[in-house]
């Protein structure tokens, strides 16, 4: 009896904890899902309308008839897949590489990719404008493909690195004694087996180039060309008078629902991915 | 013993095929990382804006001459380092608060675990309107508790408030990137030894005297980690602000990075916007080598 009486103290806190972890998580997206399924009417009531009266898609219709709201976000899909697998493709190797074979100045190329990891991408986006400018990718895919590219690489290179060292030597002694030059032994006894891992590193890849501001807000400017996160924060912008409190809440929840789906889908590997990246600096 | 010369053939080719593997990775990080920090570094001895019609002009260290008066840049870095400072803070404290809890053994734990880290996924610019829509002055939701709550009598302009505005995006910050935090400590919470509790448990220490003398020690490492990540990012921070205020209400909300993007891309005053760059660089650059000094000084005294 006593010692239940000490325990159930702890474990009320346990899940008052616990409860208040969901709700502040959960709050402002369910808000924003509330919001978006309300009428007008609802969403701009005084006092608040916590619980639609009446539920609504317009919202919904409007971003996919009146903004070319499916447009943004196969531009999306498409730049982050493309900057994904082009990050994996480059990524992987380096990894390797720096995972298994003694390279002079190796400990200063680890060293670098960690640092970088660090930079602001307010630090990389003046001299990049330039190099946007000067090759003309202004409104170019390639214009965010390769920086997205770039800012994953560091992270793809310390995932992938960790997970190579994990690997026994024996697999690539043997295909060594069986005369596989190192590139035929990557691509034809490695790759398989990573492919865990580059689940883990695509998944936070694509979710980093699905959300990134700045570089898709100056290099693209055609509203055809635009990625979901600039073309929602411009649709709060576009109208003066009236801000479209429901087609902005609509566009957030559909602008999620991917990073949603993947969260659900995925969260222990992108946990891995995420401690594996940032605790072996 | 000496090396058989097909030995040493082997091995060179080995490092050839190494360079060979590395080098787009290499390449690709020079060009993205790199090459934008020496041009800016370059570009800030020079004048280029609309009155030199945008032509670069060598102009010495007159940038640099101008920042030093430039009230607007001072301000811009006091707010960054406000930001930077009181979110951090509040991440580190609720993050590992978070930690602790998603550490324990509960049901349900693995469906907790995932909606906690909802929040980091998802995209910035977005999660910005969502503020924005909360803290509302009209219809935001934050006015509409207080009020039931009766805690203030009218609604207040959180984001149109000099005072108030810069609390809406550390909130919105702070509640982004808390489970980031969590994650990092999460993982090291798990890799002290139940050992280490029991025997202590045995010496007869509370719970909470063996949290100050075990897992506060032997977590400082990845809570050092954690808060240089966080200090870089939020040093940086754009999407959140840019969306949110904008920098405003007249100039409140104004961190280094917005003041940098407008002195590029509506001043055209390319010169300039690369020595503040170059001077942020150099901050955080300086801030972040003290970190990790900090962090070898803990490793050194742990082993």
């Amino acid at each position: 009896m006593a010692n239940s009486a000490r325990s159930t103290a702890p474990r009320l806190g346990l899940w008052l904890a616990v409860g208040l972890i969901l709700l502040l998580s959960l709050a402002p997206i369910l808000w924003q899902l509330l919001t978006s399924l309300k009428t007008t009417a609802d969403i701009t009531a005084i006092p608040n309308v916590y619980f639609p009266r009446q539920l609504t898609l317009e919202h919904y219709i409007d971003i996919f008839q009146r903004q070319p709201f499916l447009r943004y976000m196969l531009n999306s899909a498409f730049v982050a897949v493309v900057s994904t697998l082009l990050c994996l493709l480059i990524g992987t190797p380096a990894a390797y590489v720096l995972a298994r074979l003694k390279l002079p100045g190796e400990q200063i190329i680890l060293t670098g990719v960690l640092i970088v990891t660090l930079f602001p991408y307010i630090l990389l986006f003046l001299g990049l404008l330039e190099l946007v400018r000067n090759f003309g990718l202004a409104n170019n895919y390639l214009a965010l493909i390769v920086p997205y590219t770039a800012i994953n690489l560091p992270l793809t290179i310390l995932v992938m690195r960790s997970f190579f060292q994990q690997l026994p030597h024996e697999l690539e002694d043997a295909a060594r004694v069986e005369g596989y030059s190192t590139a035929q032994m990557l691509l034809q006894i490695l790759l398989p087996l990573t492919t865990p891992a580059l689940v883990t590193t695509g998944i936070l890849a694509f979710i980093a180039a699905w959300n990134e501001f700045i570089f898709a807000l100056t290099f693209i400017t055609r509203d055809s060309m635009k990625t979901v996160p600039v073309a929602v924060a411009q649709l709060s912008g576009t109208a003066v008078f009236e801000v479209p409190y429901g087609a902005l809440a609509a566009a957030t929840v559909v602008g999620t629902l991917p990073l949603v789906l993947l969260v659900l889908l995925f969260q222990r590997r992108i946990v891995q991915g995420l401690t594996a990246g940032a605790v072996k600096g | 013993m000496l090396k058989s010369p097909g030995k040493l053939n082997l091995q060179q080719q080995e490092q050839r095929t190494g360079w060979l593997l590395l080098a787009p990775a290499l390449l690709l990080l020079l060009l993205v990382y790199v090459y934008p920090i020496l041009r800016s570094f370059w570009l800030s001895f020079y004048s280029q804006n609309l009155g030199t019609e945008l032509k670069p002009l060598f102009a010495g260290l007159d940038n640099y001459q101008r920042m030093a008066i430039d009230g607007r840049f001072w301000e811009s870095l006091a707010n960054t380092s406000f930001f930077t400072l009181v979110s951090v803070t509040l991440e580190l404290g609720l993050g590992l608060g978070m930690a602790l809890v998603l550490n324990q053994a509960f049901r349900g734990r693995g469906v907790v675990r995932t909606v906690a880290l909802l929040p980091w996924a998802l995209p910035t610019a977005l999660i910005a309107t969502t503020w924005t829509w909360i803290f509302n002055d009209q219809f935001g939701v934050w006015n509409d508790l207080l009020q039931r709550l009766g805690l203030i009598q009218t609604g207040v302009n959180w984001l149109g408030d000099p005072g108030w505005a810069i609390w809406t995006v550390i909130a919105a910050d702070v509640w982004k990137t808390t489970p980031f935090i969590a994650i990092l400590l999460l993982a090291g919470l798990q890799s002290i030894s139940a050992d280490f509790y029991e025997a202590h448990a045995l010496d007869g220490a509370s719970p909470i005297q063996s949290f100050f003398q075990i897992t506060l020690p032997l977590l400082l490492p990845q809570i050092v980690i954690a808060a240089l990540f966080r200090f870089a990012q939020a040093f940086g921070i754009f999407d959140l602000v840019q969306v949110m205020t904008g920098g405003g209400p007249g100039g409140a909300t104004e961190t280094v990075s917005i003041y940098i993007y407008a002195t590029i891309m509506r001043y055209l005053d390319f010169g300039y916007g690369a020595a503040l760059v170059v001077v942020t660089f150099a901050g955080l650059g300086l801030a972040v080598l003290l970190g990790a000094w900090s962090l070898s000084q803990l490793r050194r005294g742990a082993s």
